[in-house]
């Protein structure tokens, strides 16, 4: 009998596959383009060194005689040909997007990681200590809700740039990015959990748990957290979205990545340079895939936020 | 109604003391105003009178409160970079922005509402999944391709446009406007399209929708069964009640419009608050940034508090709310 009860129940992989979860992902097409198109460039950005078929940032092996090569053609002067052309110091355009998409992809997921833990602590706070602690923190999300993102995270990069000494800023500019656009979008976040963390209180295994002597600490770890953490995951996507395009308009308008450490968006400020003279490579491509894979997240989080609502099933 | 008016201007003073603060602590911490004002060759009795000067020597909130007096007054010192008093260089720069804006904000809430209304008429048809997926796209691109986009279309390819800069502007008084010149209105299209698509999408996707929900309602039904034109049933009955949330909505967005012209006017290299702003972040201009800061949060906490009030005004179902609830 025991030999038929684990014979009738499927295996892990199995009921992971057969999930309302999966079940709806295989079934939009869309999501799963989509997801295809996020996973390839996320390898692709962190097996840069390995893919790419010249280091960009080598002096040694670059060569100044190769610059503005089209793409698909060969070079007049050396006879090399590049993916995707090279631009005006002669670097293959194709590497330099491998390396930039790392630079986009790592300051975004920190960004996002970071508001991510931010805004689920205070808003664990909020919603479950109440009272003061509440008061206060949801009047300091009010004042900052109240100003575009992008303008909080470039307000924040001009000051840091202010304290950190001249001699660093370049190396420290992707950490003052990160957490620019981090602190500048906490507040979705902490709203979200809030309002989850105020539903769930007062349930039964929450006042279960605090009969039994949880501490207010392991509570909120332990039991509410796990029960909001659907809304966070959406939002969470999203954000990345925004993140990277955050990052790229930073980088773009010349207060993000510095040149030696080029993102997405510094390779289109360099780009945009060559557009009236006729290299449009230089722009167009490091564009298409920017564009590519903020439409990609946001696609992927559009599907994930009716996936996981409960209302929607 | 008098206390709700008075708690909500309380509460728009409370938030612009606390933008004051934080704009007075960048003065105060960041970069050493001594160091800045003073050149190389200095003695310390020469930095002790300008502490005195300054008075940098009294306490905190002192400070503080001399900070927004002459903040109030428009005194917002002399920028690190251009030696000039703030305030003049962004009266200058002020009216190029307020313009930029004025016009994206107009195109977008015309387009936004005739595509809207477009889109809810005719929910299945082809041209309305058309104009719904592009908004899609269209909220996925950022801003600044937005911009490189048509610069490459219509000044470089076709060359119908200028790519930067306001053309020709007239001076009127202490204000220059590119309305009255053929090239300043050239310039402008590009800029404007670029600021206010993004709106546009917005305003769009919100009108569609509250169109979409008011005519599922029974007076329209009802209307319909009264035999009732179509269009008439469309544009009187129904988009009279969808322009509530989206004069709300328009009215919120108008702050964002001011702040993303920071990126259209880079792009264009337009000549406003904006790009002032961004340069001022580059090279570490305290002042200017202090009070952009300053000025954009008035601006913001107006819009909001006019629009919190015109909300109460329109809606008579709020006010009843308000009263018969009691506070």
């Amino acid at each position: 009998m025991a030999e038929l009860g684990t014979e009738a129940r499927p295996s892990r992989l199995r009921q992971a596959w057969n999930s309302d979860f999966t079940w709806s992902f295989r079934h939009s097409p869309v999501a799963v383009v989509s997801f295809v198109i996020v996973l390839l460039m996320m390898l692709g950005a962190l097996f840069a060194p390995f893919i790419a078929p010249h280091n960009p940032f080598n002096p040694a092996t670059l060569n100044l005689m190769n610059g503005f090569t089209p793409p698909g053609q060969a070079n007049q002067f050396t006879g090399e040909s590049f993916l995707l052309g090279t631009d005006d110091q002669g670097r293959d355009v194709f590497s330099t997007i491998l390396y930039g998409m790392r630079i986009s992809l790592f300051v975004g997921l920190s960004a996002v990681l970071l508001a991510m833990v931010l805004g689920v602590t205070l808003g664990l706070m909020a919603g479950y200590v109440g009272g003061w602690t509440e008061t206060i923190i949801m009047r300091i999300a009010d004042v900052q809700l109240t100003f575009p993102a992008i303008l909080v995270a470039m307000l924040i990069f001009g000051i840091a740039k202010g304290i950190t000494p001249p001699e660093y800023r370049n190396e420290m500019a992707i950490w003052v990015l990160i957490l620019a656009i981090g602190l500048s979008d906490w507040v979705q976040f902490a709203r979200v959990v809030r309002g989850a963390t105020l539903v769930e209180k007062n349930k039964e295994y929450v006042q279960a748990a605090r009969l039994i002597g949880r501490t207010p600490f392991s509570i909120m770890l332990r039991h509410i957290l796990p029960n909001v953490l659907n809304p966070v995951l959406v939002i969470a996507t999203i954000s990345l979205a925004l993140a990277i395009i955050a990052e790229a308009t930073l980088s773009f308008l010349g207060v993000g990545a510095p040149p030696t450490k080029p993102s997405l968006g510094t390779l289109i400020r360099i780009g945009q340079e060559y557009m009236f003279s006729g290299e449009w490579w230089i722009l167009f491509f490091p564009a298409i895939t920017l564009l590519a894979l903020a439409l990609s997240i946001n696609l992927l989080g559009d599907w994930l936020r009716d996936a996981l609502n409960p209302r929607l099933r | 109604m008098l206390a709700y008016i008075i708690r909500r201007v309380g509460q728009s003073v409370l938030v612009l003391l606390v933008v004051g603060l934080v704009a007075f602590a960048m003065f105060r911490f960041v970069g050493d105003p001594i160091d800045a004002m003073l050149g190389q060759e200095r003695t310390q009795a020469d930095i002790e009178r300008l502490r005195v000067v300054l008075g940098l020597d009294r306490p905190f909130v002192v400070q503080y409160w001399r900070f927004l007096e002459q903040a109030a007054q428009g005194n917002f010192g002399l920028s690190y970079r251009q030696g000039r008093p703030v305030s003049d260089i962004l009266m200058e720069r002020l009216p190029a922005t307020l313009e930029l804006a004025f016009v994206s904000g107009l195109m977008a809430l015309i387009g936004g509402i005739v595509l809207g209304i477009f889109t809810a008429i005719r929910r299945r048809g082809i041209s309305s999944n058309v104009i719904m997926t592009a908004s899609l796209i269209g909220v996925s691109l950022p801003t600044f391709l937005i911009g490189i986009m048509l610069i490459y279309l219509f000044s470089v390819e076709l060359g119908w446009l200028p790519s930067f800069g306001r053309g020709q502007v007239t001076r009127i008084g202490g204000w220059t406007t590119g309305f009255l010149t053929e090239s300043g209105l050239k310039a402008l299209i590009l800029p404007s399209i670029t600021l206010g698509l993004y709106q546009m999408t917005l305003i769009m996707r919100l009108v569609r929708t509250e169109m979409l929900e008011v005519l599922r309602m029974d007076y329209i039904r009802f209307a319909r069964a009264r035999g009732i034109r179509e269009k008439f049933i469309n544009f009187r009955h129904a988009l009279k009640n969808t322009l509530v949330p989206v004069i709300t909505i328009t009215g919120l967005q108008l702050g964002s419009i001011i702040a993303f012209a920071i990126i259209t006017e880079t792009v264009f290299q337009w000549p406003g608050v904006g790009l002032l702003f961004i340069n001022a972040v580059q090279f570490v201009d305290i002042p200017v940034m202090a009070a952009y800061l300053m000025l954009i949060s008035v601006m913001f906490v107006g819009i909001n508090l006019i629009v919190d009030m015109l909300y109460f005004a329109i809606d008579p179902r709020l006010r009843a709310a308000r009263t018969a609830g009691g506070h």
